[in-house]
């Protein structure tokens, strides 16, 4: 689907796109049409060619009309319209088949470009959401959404309009051109000249534009560049009464903007009547030429023929200006097309994990696995070796074991780790910006993989867990809070899909998040759009824990969760989180002392190892960095 | 909302004028085409008269000259008009914007007035090149095709009459219908996009609750829906070309038959014949135009009404008539001050605030999230207006000021605060133009950004990214203070401005300003107790009200919220923020 406009701007600013191997990539396009849509595309190139036939025939029919019918007719004492007439018909008839064949092959075209979309569409956001959490760290997120916006709609017109047409012109140019030979061979060479003239120019016009066009596009760059930054900072502007010298600035970048946006639209827009008038003088020179061949004697050209090879000279340039422009918007597609199949090429995250998580309760006596909802889990865990199913309960404790981790596989961000979490003890991260406690969490529930030492849950090492599963047993509050478009309630219910509305409220209570949803204008049901952006960070992070509160998991990591709320509002919170999570283990990352005192274990990093580890009691007796950090008793920050 | 639009034309006015009047002389040229053809085939060839052929065939390429010149210029005037018009639209829009008042902002959205004047501005620019070019260029080929067809022969013509009528009718019919669905579709392109934007930006939450299959389900289900409406307008707009092939190629087959008749009885030549084949030609093409040019138009209509809003928008906070031009002093005071932010909303955010600030007094403000305490600071620097009541500083009321003057004199930290890209010097400078760098540096030892400045390996040149996005909370927070205190203002307000900032280095800023600027009011908001114990009057807000003033010992004594929040924060065995305080 195109949003209008825009679009010949991105045409002519990438006019160069680099594709590494254009055959394969048609290919890969053609073959995903194909597949479905294999019929549909036979029947739709039958009809191009019949559509193509039907009106070289018209164009053919002019010359058929004057030579053969109406100069005879002048001939005759009386005229007998009978064979005119017939002739009509018949026209009529190829006329009529043409059109069908156009609108058959045009109705067919909307199921197989819309279909592709669709399935293209589904695979591209089907791959994403099964991607790493790396790619999304490591890829600048306006990218991955240009892949949506732009890429998809290039690839459309492709699909939809560019290849069929391509196909109608080079179908329309042989035929024409066999034609035009049989007519006469010197109208044809004259014809043949001009061709090669407009292709010049053209190929040099096309040059200056795709120039000037990345000018534009460098300065539409900073122009939106500007924009973006001011106007997200437009409050501070304010505060500091920035506003003239925003405006000078502004004034400079515009003016910019419209100097290469004038230069850009000069040539791309000259292209239409440069070519449209070489083609009238291709049309003069041809009617010259035929003019005097066709006096001269010697020549057997008629004038129904000099006619026929002028409407044929139009209809000989027309198709070529086609495909000359089509070359560009097919090889921009085809760039489009490649950063799709990279997506969708792109590796899923591997889950090689087969212990799952299940509901568990006790008959007698013994571990039992169960569809409904308890209050206890098991870990399922299938021995690969013999077959036999072992229920390990879910405890909660997790260990890890001397574990190194590194982002980048060079600067090591964690390095010999270790960490024992009892089941149900509330383990607290501590430690300066980059101290690598987010880190620590997001090993845990595998978004990344180690690269060495072990992590355990209750004793299973987590490689071998479902990642579904594993991450299902670890509700997570994350540092940066994200609401989806849709209403208060349907945001809370994310946490457990078959929530019901009060167990949603419930959870809103726990998190102290059900009294300012109250005072919202249509409470529960208030539509949140674009993050939840007329809430405060505060409500923002309530909504996020009571979130949490509703997946009722066995295990939570909270990661700055409360950092906008409140010390009063935050105990409030924390009693319902610690009353809910009570017998479960709970990790809390936090820089304020409030929120992580009352943890079973602190520990303390610093650039990625364990400096200090214990109570607060302990850690405080200890009088070391711990202690720094929360007396103010530091040196540095 | 076209009157609005067509104001920012000016100083493009003659090229877009102009332009269609290249246009029609291209048309005119282009249309002589057919009748010189006709004369050269006639006059020419039939009659064997060689000169002839000469004398109009030079005559043609003039005319394609003539046309060709109207082009070119036609096509560099549209660029130019069209570019300066988006120009003079960016312009207007940002000129507007800096006057806007936060209450203007917050009901656009930074993101919303983005897309505005990008987006938005693009797909108008392409739409008005587009309407100069071809809006008179359409129907002018329309009209002298049909001039020119009806002086070779005037009842033959009248089939073109007919079948004109008769396609308008169905196109515009047509055009309606598809662009019901085409509406629908925006907004739902628009839906299915955010909604990747949203799974792009959340995906550590999609996959923390293992939602990738639920996603794509819903995601299915959209894109399914956006299918079906594709497929319903798409079907519509395909009626349209066979229809007018039909009435085309019906227009050739009458022609045909009742030229045939005419040559026979003298009353047509066969040139002429040829000549109205071509018109019938002319007219499709300019007919199809004319359809496209009315579907882009109202796909542009929205993006129109987007920026007129902006356009428009009065900013709801205006300089006064005769503004005082200086703060006389640090003094507040809060007049039975009533605020909201929407004047729907059932509550008022601010209720009955009452309150008096001594120039160089500090003051902590304290309570829970939502109790307003950055919209009651927000209100001395007149970034809102009172509902009810009045503000005054240094004794007059905020209304009364200069805007540039009164929040040049009162500073205010924001609670989500922007560094700009640039260098941290470049930055720092906003408070003040023409600080030198020990002024920069001093501001910096006060809020204690100097350490980690001095640090990086550029110092005060080291590049900030966009957003800030390469130094940490607390490192943002301090270089925060700093450029505010570059201003040297009588009133400080600092909104949750350490909150990254550890407790010492906190405690560290507090005694800097305490001592470099001791004149100035100060405000600050914090959640730590530590951070506002030591000011000489604490305000505890709960739910829009004042709930307590006075000395942290008094709260401790007489405010059950403050002395909650205190416990809150040191219970048990540890007093190490009150130590960190006193450090």
């Amino acid at each position: 689907m195109a949003r209008p406009g825009g679009n010949a701007a991105r045409i002519a600013a990438k006019s160069a796109p680099k594709v590494k191997n254009p055959g394969k990539i048609l290919k890969r396009v053609l073959s995903m049409i194909f597949e479905k849509y294999w019929l549909h595309m036979i029947i739709v190139l039958s009809c191009v060619v019949i559509n193509t036939f039907a009106s070289i025939q018209g164009t053919l029919f002019t010359k058929t009309l004057i030579d053969d019918f109406i100069a005879p007719l002048l001939k005759q004492a009386t005229p007998d319209y009978a064979p005119l007439l017939a002739a009509i018909i018949r026209i009529a008839i190829i006329y009529l088949l043409g059109v069908s064949a156009s609108f058959l092959q045009q109705k067919l075209m909307i199921y197989v470009g819309q279909g592709t979309l669709l399935s293209i569409r589904q695979k591209i956001f089907s791959s994403m959401e099964k991607l790493p959490i790396k790619y999304f760290d490591t890829h600048a997120h306006g990218e991955i959404m240009s892949i949506y916006t732009n890429d998809v709609d290039t690839l459309r017109q492709l699909i939809s309009q560019s290849l069929i047409q391509l196909a109608a012109s080079v179908i329309t140019i042989v035929w024409t051109f066999v034609t035009m030979v049989m007519l006469s061979v010197p109208l044809t060479i004259v014809t043949c000249i001009m061709i090669a003239v407009m292709m010049m120019v053209s190929g040099t016009i096309l040059k200056h534009s795709g120039e000037n066009f990345v000018k534009q596009q460098k300065s539409i760059g900073q122009v939106n560049g500007f924009i973006q930054e001011m106007l997200t900072g437009q409050k501070v502007v304010k505060v500091f009464c920035h506003e003239e010298e925003n405006t000078i600035k502004f004034n400079e970048l515009n003016d910019e903007l419209f100097e290469s946006a004038y230069n850009a639209n000069k040539f791309a827009n000259s292209m239409g009547p440069i070519s449209m008038q070489l083609g009238n003088l291709s049309y003069v020179l041809c009617a010259v030429v035929g003019g005097i061949l066709a006096l001269s004697t010697k020549s057997s050209l008629t004038i129904g023929a000099v006619a026929s090879f002028l409407a044929l000279n139009r209809s000989f340039t027309m198709p070529i200006n086609q495909v000359a422009n089509q070359f560009n918007s097919i090889i921009m597609a085809l760039a489009g097309a490649e950063r799709i199949f990279n997506l969708m090429d792109e590796k899923p995250e591997l889950d090689e994990g087969y212990v799952e998580l299940v509901n568990a309760k006790i008959v007698d006596g013994k571990l039992v696995e169960t569809k409904e909802r308890t209050d206890r889990w098991a870990w399922k865990h299938i021995h690969q070796a013999d077959g036999t199913v072992d229920l390990v309960p879910l405890e909660g404790d997790v260990l890890l074991d001397k574990v190194d981790f590194s982002y980048t596989g060079e600067k090591l961000v964690l390095e010999d780790v270790s960490v024992y979490a009892n089941a149900g003890q509330k383990i607290a991260f501590v430690g300066s910006t980059g101290a690598g406690k987010t880190t620590i969490t997001n090993l845990i529930n595998r978004f990344y993989d180690i690269q060495d030492g072990k992590i355990r849950y209750d004793g299973i090492n987590i490689n071998k867990i479902k990642k579904g599963d594993l991450r299902k047993s670890l509700g997570m509050v994350l540092q940066d809070t994200h609401l989806f478009t849709g209403t208060v309630m349907e945001n809370i219910r994310y946490g457990r899909l078959d929530a019901t509305d009060d167990e949603v409220i419930a959870a809103a209570k726990i998190a102290n998040a059900d009294s300012f949803i109250d005072r919202l204008p249509e409470g529960y049901n208030t539509v949140l759009t674009g993050d939840g952006g007329n809430l405060s960070q505060g409500q923002r992070q309530l909504l996020s824990i009571a979130r949490a509160a509703v997946a009722d998991p066995p295990a939570l990591i909270l990661d700055e969760a409360t950092s906008s709320i409140d010390t009063r509002t935050e105990k409030i919170v924390q009693a319902g989180m610690d009353n809910l999570m009570k017998g479960r283990s709970t990790f809390v990352i936090a820089h304020r002392l409030s929120t992580i005192k009352n943890a079973d274990c602190i520990v303390v990093l610093e650039r990625g190892k364990i400096i200090e580890k214990g109570s607060h009691e302990d850690l405080m007796a200890q009088k070391g960095k711990y202690y720094q950090l929360y007396t103010g008793n530091s040196i540095t920050a | 909302m076209v009157k609005t639009l067509g104001k920012y034309i000016t100083g493009f006015r003659r090229d877009s004028i102009l332009t269609p009047v290249c246009m029609i002389i291209e048309v005119i040229c282009e249309m002589i085409m057919p009748l010189l053809m006709a004369s050269i085939i006639d006059k020419g060839v039939q009659a064997g008269d060689l000169g002839h052929i000469y004398k109009v065939g030079v005559l043609m390429v003039i005319c394609a000259l003539i046309g060709l010149l109207g082009g070119l210029i036609g096509a560099k005037l549209a660029a130019r008009a069209s570019a300066g018009f988006a120009r003079n639209l960016r312009r207007g829009m940002f000129e507007n914007i800096q006057t806007f008042s936060f209450a203007n902002i917050d009901k656009f959205s930074s993101a919303g007035l983005v897309t505005r004047m990008t987006t938005d501005v693009t797909s108008i620019q392409q739409a008005y090149q587009m309407l100069l070019r071809m809006c008179m260029r359409a129907p002018a080929t329309l009209i002298i095709a049909l001039v020119m067809a009806f002086s070779i022969n005037k009842k033959i013509t009248s089939v073109y009459m007919v079948a004109v009528i008769f396609l308008a009718v169905c196109v515009s019919f047509l055009i309606r219908a598809a662009m019901k669905y085409f509406r629908q579709l925006f907004k739902m392109y628009d839906g299915l996009n955010s909604s990747v934007q949203e799974n792009v930006t959340a995906i550590r939450v999609v996959k923390a609750f293992v939602r990738e299959d639920y996603e794509i389900d819903k995601f299915a289900a959209a894109n399914k829906k956006l299918y079906d409406i594709c497929v319903k307008a798409e079907s519509i707009v395909v009626i349209n070309m066979p229809l007018m092939m039909t009435t085309v190629y019906t227009c050739i087959l009458l022609i045909s038959w009742f030229g045939a008749h005419m040559i026979v009885n003298n009353e047509l030549t066969t040139g002429e014949l040829m000549s109205l084949l071509t018109y019938c030609m002319s007219i499709l093409m300019s007919l199809m135009m004319v359809s496209m040019i009315f579907v882009m138009m109202s796909m542009s209509i929205a993006a129109m009404e987007r920026i007129t809003e902006v356009l428009t928008e009065d900013a709801s906070i205006k300089n006064p008539e005769n503004p005082v031009m200086e703060v006389k002093n640090g003094d507040i005071e809060f007049k039975d001050v009533y605020f909201r932010y929407n004047m729907t909303s059932k509550e008022p955010v601010l209720t009955d605030i009452d309150l008096k600030i001594k120039s160089g007094e500090v003051i902590g403000i304290i309570g829970g999230t939502g109790s307003a305490k950055t919209s009651l600071v927000n209100l001395i620097s007149r970034l809102y207006d009172v509902t009810g009541g009045e503000v005054l500083v240094g004794g007059r009321n905020v209304k009364e000021y200069d805007l540039e003057a009164l929040r040049n004199e009162v500073s205010v930290v924001l609670q989500k605060n922007v560094l700009f890209s640039g260098t941290i010097l470049d930055n720092l400078r906003w408070g003040k133009k023409d600080a030198t760098l020990e002024e920069c540096k001093e501001a910096c030892r006060i809020s204690c950004a100097d350490e980690f400045i001095e640090r990086f390996e550029d110092g005060y040149e080291t590049k900030i990214e966009q957003g800030g996005t390469n130094v940490s909370g607390g490192q943002k927070q301090r270089l925060c203070i700093a450029r505010a205190l570059l201003k040297r203002p009588k009133v400080l307000i600092l909104d949750d401005s350490t909150s990254a900032v550890d407790t010492a280095t906190d405690a560290k800023i507090r005694e800097g300003l305490k001592t470099a600027i001791p004149d100035t009011t100060k405000i600050i908001i914090a959640q730590r107790i530590s951070s506002v114990q030591h000011a000489d009057r604490i305000i505890v807000m709960d739910n829009g009200r004042i709930n307590g003033v006075g000395s942290h010992d008094e709260l401790l004594k007489t405010n059950e919220i403050y002395r909650e929040v205190y416990e809150s924060q040191t219970v048990g065995n540890g007093d190490f923020d009150e130590n960190g305080g006193a450090n």
